[in-house]
């Protein structure tokens, strides 16, 4: 208890952290956004009254502790391009990026531990050099290149899902469901490779350890070894890895999202930052960040669980 | 084992070898302009004269793929250079000295290390804008920590070797152990991850320039026209595939060369 309680501590301490940096970084680019908004034309009486309005005549300071009550709140400001709050512009989005990395976990999870354990079982076979050679050559696929490939089998040639025909998840769920799918797997698919190749390895390094032979001589069956002593320790390593894709898993999103036309963080990202609208690109940077350092925690918690002796 | 780590080192380097080829080709000589326009071979299929057809404005994509192949080289082959230098300083710095710097600095670089550079690169782009440049600072900060903390693991186990305790009773000063007596010895180290480091700024610059935060066109890009190909996916599918088939054999052919450098 008292570790979780240090761990979140941490948390909380980047997150404020990563918040200074990114306000700040933001703050600190020459140029008015006000001046950008009304264009170059405007006469200066408009762009002080616009500025006084989007709160730029305050100093950074100031503007600064305003900002990070707000987001403590959840309220991130008033976007520059689009004439409503952050927040609301964004609720929809979280929540589609999220189903889309959350369905990305669960796939790669759910094919990954099987193939790993399969292909550690039959360690050497012919099925084995198979699948490591498949693994080996998915793993180079760049998730944005299988998306396109998925589209092109599953879109174009069996007719599963209609490409660019998204459905929001407020309409319908299953359909949503059944979109995400592809994109889903197309994040799924290079982390699959990696989590199932690093399992086979770290059982058949396992498996040679002398805890491993003693099982054996006190007459275990092999499936007992394995699934009772092998398994359980072969799995610290891919947790630890696991825990890390989660955060590329996020970011992957922002990509596949695109080849999909899904209009999640990574679609409205883009499109902030070429028309420069900060309070925006802020509020997803640190919404992003709070995903990625509370993927960590929760890797963490569930390492510590596994392994008591370990304090990371 | 042994003889599929040997099959995976030779076609590892002949794949590397076919890349550095391709650029060289793509430095010197293409065999159409990448840019230039043919009205008359829009969307063109597969032919002698364009062995991997032509893009919706009728241009060679098999000029366009090699173009886009040295881009990414260049690109990448910068970003490594960028995270190696300054990942080597803040590492041996670190690893040597210790103390409330190494601290700070580490603490860091596991800030940033936790997020994927895509992400970071994307934050970079948004403050300076994109283009060649700025993807190159951008995807290079990003690199910095990974080649930071590797050099640095390093250099501590380097550290209390005996004969570094034995060079420093002879006199020799820090920059002298650093230079004279740590650096060389990284040099297998840093081999291994300077392959890994350009398996990973690869991919991350084809998904940049994928995201339309690359070079800027009309010049090529490996990333942009597999989006730009996009568009014509029902009709002419294979202008997305030839593109998007030389960044998976670039990636393999590093993936392959670092799995067997790192073993060794």
């Amino acid at each position: 208890m008292k570790y979780a309680l240090k761990k979140t501590a941490t948390m909380i301490i980047t997150l404020f952290f990563v918040s200074v940096l990114v306000f700040f970084s933001f703050s600190l680019i020459p140029g008015n956004p006000a001046i950008s908004k009304l264009g170059t034309e405007a006469t200066p009486e408009r762009i002080e009254a616009l500025s006084h309005e989007m709160g730029l005549d305050k100093p950074v300071t100031q503007r600064f502790t305003e900002w990070i009550f707000g987001v403590i709140r959840g309220d991130f400001g008033k976007s520059y391009s689009y004439s409503q709050s952050v927040t609301s512009l964004l609720s929809d989005k979280i929540k589609t990026t999220l189903l889309l990395s959350f369905m990305a976990i669960i796939i790669c999870t759910v094919i990954s531990i099987p193939l790993g354990i399969f292909m550690a079982r039959k360690s050497d076979s012919k099925l084995d050099i198979a699948l490591s050679t498949i693994n080996q050559i998915i793993m180079a696929v760049p998730s944005f290149f299988s998306g396109i490939i998925l589209t092109l089998i599953f879109g174009v040639a069996f007719k599963l899902f209609t490409p660019g025909a998204y459905v929001s998840y407020k309409t319908n769920l299953l359909g949503c469901l059944g979109y995400l799918f592809f994109p889903a797997l197309a994040i799924a698919l290079p982390k699959i490779s990696m989590v199932s190749k690093l399992l086979k390895d770290t059982v058949l390094k396992e498996s040679e350890k002398e805890y491993v032979r003693t099982a054996y001589s006190r007459g275990n069956r092999t499936k007992a070894v394995f699934y009772g002593h092998v398994l359980g320790n072969a799995l610290i390593p891919v947790i630890t890895f696991m825990g890390m894709t989660f955060a590329d898993i996020i970011a992957g999103s922002i990509i596949v999202e695109q080849v999909f036309s899904v209009p999640g963080l990574g679609r409205i990202l883009l499109s902030s930052i070429s028309g420069r609208d900060y309070p925006v690109i802020e509020a997803i940077i640190l919404l992003l960040a709070f995903f990625v350092v509370l993927s960590n925690l929760i890797v963490d918690l569930l390492y510590h669980k596994f392994d008591p002796r370990i304090h990371v | 084992m042994d003889r599929t780590k040997k099959l995976k080192f030779i076609i590892g380097l002949s794949i590397t070898g076919l890349i550095a080829l391709m650029t060289i080709i793509g430095i010197v000589k293409t065999p159409y302009d990448p840019c230039a326009m043919d009205g008359a071979a829009k969307l063109a299929g597969i032919s002698l004269k364009h062995p991997f057809g032509c893009d919706q404005f009728g241009r060679d994509i098999l000029s366009r793929v090699l173009v886009g192949v040295r881009e990414t080289m260049l690109i990448s082959a910068c970003v490594v250079f960028i995270g190696v230098f300054f990942g080597t300083v803040l590492g041996t710095i670190t690893g040597y000295f210790g103390g409330w710097l190494d601290e700070i600095l580490m603490r860091l670089n596991d800030a940033v290390l936790a997020f994927p550079s895509v992400l970071l690169a994307l934050v970079v782009i948004g403050l300076y804008g994109s283009g060649r440049y700025q993807l190159i600072a951008a995807l290079g900060i990003a690199f910095v920590p990974s080649f930071a903390r590797i050099v640095r693991g390093e250099v501590l186990k380097i550290r209390n070797l005996d004969y570094i305790q034995a060079v420093r009773l002879y006199g020799a000063s820090h920059l002298r152990i650093i230079v004279v007596h740590i650096l060389p010895n990284l040099k297998t180290v840093l081999l291994s991850s300077i392959i890994i480091g350009f398996n990973n700024a690869v991919l991350a610059e084809a998904g940049m320039s994928y995201l339309g935060m690359g070079v800027a066109p009309p010049a090529p890009s490996l990333g942009r026209m597999l989006s730009e190909a996009q568009a014509y996916i029902f009709s002419n599918p294979l202008t997305a595939i030839f593109p998007g088939i030389v960044i998976v054999i670039m990636i393999l052919g590093f993936s392959l060369l670092g799995d067997t450098v790192k073993k060794n």
